[in-house]
């Protein structure tokens, strides 16, 4: 009878807990709700007046040279790159001041717009013992194709601060993904096989990104009017911002320029 | 001939301790992501073609470490089947369970992506299981099993000192694996002075940790300087401890110049992973000269730890043997 009894309060207390989990649940999904409702409520780009920010990245100074790379580690490297190679960490242009390889993007002042989800894939790729592209940007939720096209062994390695962190064998030939669930600003990637191959990837919430190319232009188009903070990031020299009003359908120059202190030219 | 191979396993796991160095002095922990596969393939049959760049360091660690475990097995059952101390044998079981926990503990750091308490538990763990494989090829030793000398030779001075200096060479190989494995090596860049001064100017946790290593060093060096010192004052016709006194003072002075060539160099492969062995090197040194101080004594006060095995038989029941006797025979 005891036994029975003891059977019984069980039972109610695991229904009552039941019923307050339940509850609980209840409360949770109405507050967020509302979150819900924020997001479908967010306001779309119109496009017709939508404008452009364009621009030009540059160094001031000397800038200090490209690491050497020895390769002698990996026959197939070696194979594929005969001249001596050097890390891509300044890209600078024959003018001595156009840098490349700079990830200009919106920091600030989308408020609440949405964006529509990419469609199309990321793709980095290990082709002749490096990273292509060596900086690049995506989506958060975008897919990432990891593809390796050189005949060898590679590991991608991401070393992000907010996002989970990865380590994925690359036997060749191989192509996997990945995708990043947070805005992050950079994640490095790196190859434990090949050290001196690294990438950068700009993880972000909306479409408004670009990678300066060797003569270290850039353009960011589509961006509703308002007023934005831009950043540019770069592996070595680190960021500088600049704040931009735009009007409907305008279309507006911006300059940064980073300071180095770096004792000789680049290669 | 089970000394022989004791002493050949004891080998066989310092050049272990160099494969580890060499997969952090490389930055290749990584290389291989999956454990206990290699790149999907068993370890075993990972195509030698294949083992290029940072793969061969890890991988060829693994290999290494594969053999150190087979030969331990070996070693293991060699000492449960013929060694007549039991103490004994179950330091060979003890050895088997460190060398597999060492494997797991590797394979969990590299899943994990190296986090430094793991890294750093792995390396403190390799100290001792080498330890634990010196000793035993120490401990099957003749001249162990002889006893160094009358009781009247034991020190107990010698053996608190030696005793001090092993652990604290111990302790200052965790600070070392620390700083490596928290990224400190050079958080402290110049050598003699730090930061152009005699102390640091500023403080973080990293350059603490290098600071640590820096005073650790001086201190061990200080206590293999005054064990030596004792022996050759003390001891001076004991050879079983002349010489290992006189090797660890060589060691000291080797571990201390590549480790400020490792700072010097901006951490150079080669000499930061020969700084690693010959830091083991060091505590091997001290542990043997600690363990054949504590010898006598423990003849003297007759456990088991110096009792000779009974010749020709497993039992754990050691044969008595008189003190005048020992003394004589020794």
């Amino acid at each position: 009878m005891r036994l029975r009894n003891v059977w019984i309060s069980t039972l109610g207390l695991a229904l009552a807990a039941t019923v307050v989990a339940c509850g609980g649940n209840k409360e949770a999904a109405s507050t967020s709700t509302p979150e819900a409702g924020a997001t479908a409520a967010g306001q779309k780009v119109d496009p017709a007046t939508a404008g452009d920010v364009k621009g030009t990245v540059t160094v001031d100074g000397a800038v200090p040279k490209n690491e050497p790379i020895k390769m002698n580690a990996d026959p197939v490297c070696m194979k594929a790159n005969k001249d001596p190679q050097f890390q891509e960490t300044y890209m600078v242009g024959a003018d001595g001041k156009a840098l490349g390889n700079v990830f200009v993007y919106v920091k600030d002042g989308l408020g609440n717009y949405v964006f529509d989800a990419p469609t199309d894939s990321a793709k980095i790729d290990q082709q002749n013992c490096r990273y292509h592209p060596h900086v690049f940007g995506m989506r958060v939720g975008q897919k990432l194709e990891i593809v390796n096209s050189d005949p060898t062994m590679h590991n991608i390695h991401a070393l992000p601060k907010t996002n989970g962190e990865f380590n994925t064998a690359e036997p060749m030939p191989m192509k996997t993904d990945h995708v990043f669930n947070t805005k992050e600003v950079m994640v490095p990637f790196k190859c434990d096989v090949h050290g001196w191959m690294n990438a950068y990837v700009g993880v972000m919430d909306n479409p408004y990104y670009a990678v300066t190319d060797k003569d270290g232009k850039f353009e960011l188009k589509g961006l509703p009017p308002g007023t934005y903070t831009i950043e540019a990031w770069h592996e070595k020299l680190g960021t500088t911002t600049q704040s931009v009003t735009l009007a409907a359908k305008e279309s507006k120059e911006v300059s940064f320029t980073f300071k180095s202190t770096g004792a000789s030219a680049t290669n | 001939m089970l000394h022989r191979f004791a002493t050949f396993v004891a080998g066989c796991t310092i050049l272990l301790v160099l494969a580890g160095s060499l997969v952090t002095s490389t930055a290749s922990g990584l290389s291989v992501p999956d454990w206990p596969t290699t790149y999907g393939w068993n370890m075993f049959t990972f195509p030698p073609e294949h083992w290029v760049g940072g793969i061969l360091y890890e991988h060829g660690h693994r290999l290494i470490a594969s053999t150190v475990g087979f030969l331990t097995i070996i070693l293991a059952a060699w000492l449960w089947r013929a060694e007549p101390r039991r103490w004994v044998r179950w330091l060979g079981v003890a050895a088997l369970g460190a060398v597999i926990a060492q494997g797991i503990l590797g394979g969990i750091t590299v899943l994990f992506f190296l986090p430094a308490a793991i890294s750093t538990a792995h390396a403190g763990l390799a100290e001792i299981f080498f330890c634990m494989t010196v000793a035993i090829a120490l401990f099957t030793s003749t001249a162990w099993i002889r006893g160094y000398g009358s009781i009247e030779a034991d020190d107990a001075m010698l053996r608190r000192v030696a005793t001090t200096t092993t652990v604290l060479i111990y302790t200052q190989i965790l600070i070392g694996a620390t700083m490596r494995h928290t990224g400190a090596g050079l958080a402290i860049p110049d050598f003699p002075l730090m930061f152009g001064h005699l102390l640091p100017t500023h403080w973080d946790p990293k350059i603490a940790i290098h600071f640590a290593h820096r005073v650790g060093a001086l201190v061990v060096t200080l206590a293999i300087i005054a064990t030596s010192a004792h022996i050759f004052y003390h001891h001076r016709g004991r050879r079983e401890l002349t010489r290992p006194a006189a090797l660890i003072l060589a060691l000291v002075a080797v571990q201390v110049t590549l480790g400020a060539l490792t700072v010097l160099s901006r951490r150079d492969v080669s000499i930061n992973s020969a700084h690693v062995v010959v830091g083991a090197l060091v505590l091997a040194t001290s542990l043997v000269i600690t363990l054949r101080s504590w010898r006598t004594a423990l003849t003297a006060v007759g456990t088991e730890l110096a009792r000779p095995p009974v010749v020709g038989g497993a039992s754990s029941a050691p044969t008595q043997i008189p003190v005048s006797q020992r003394g004589a025979r020794a």
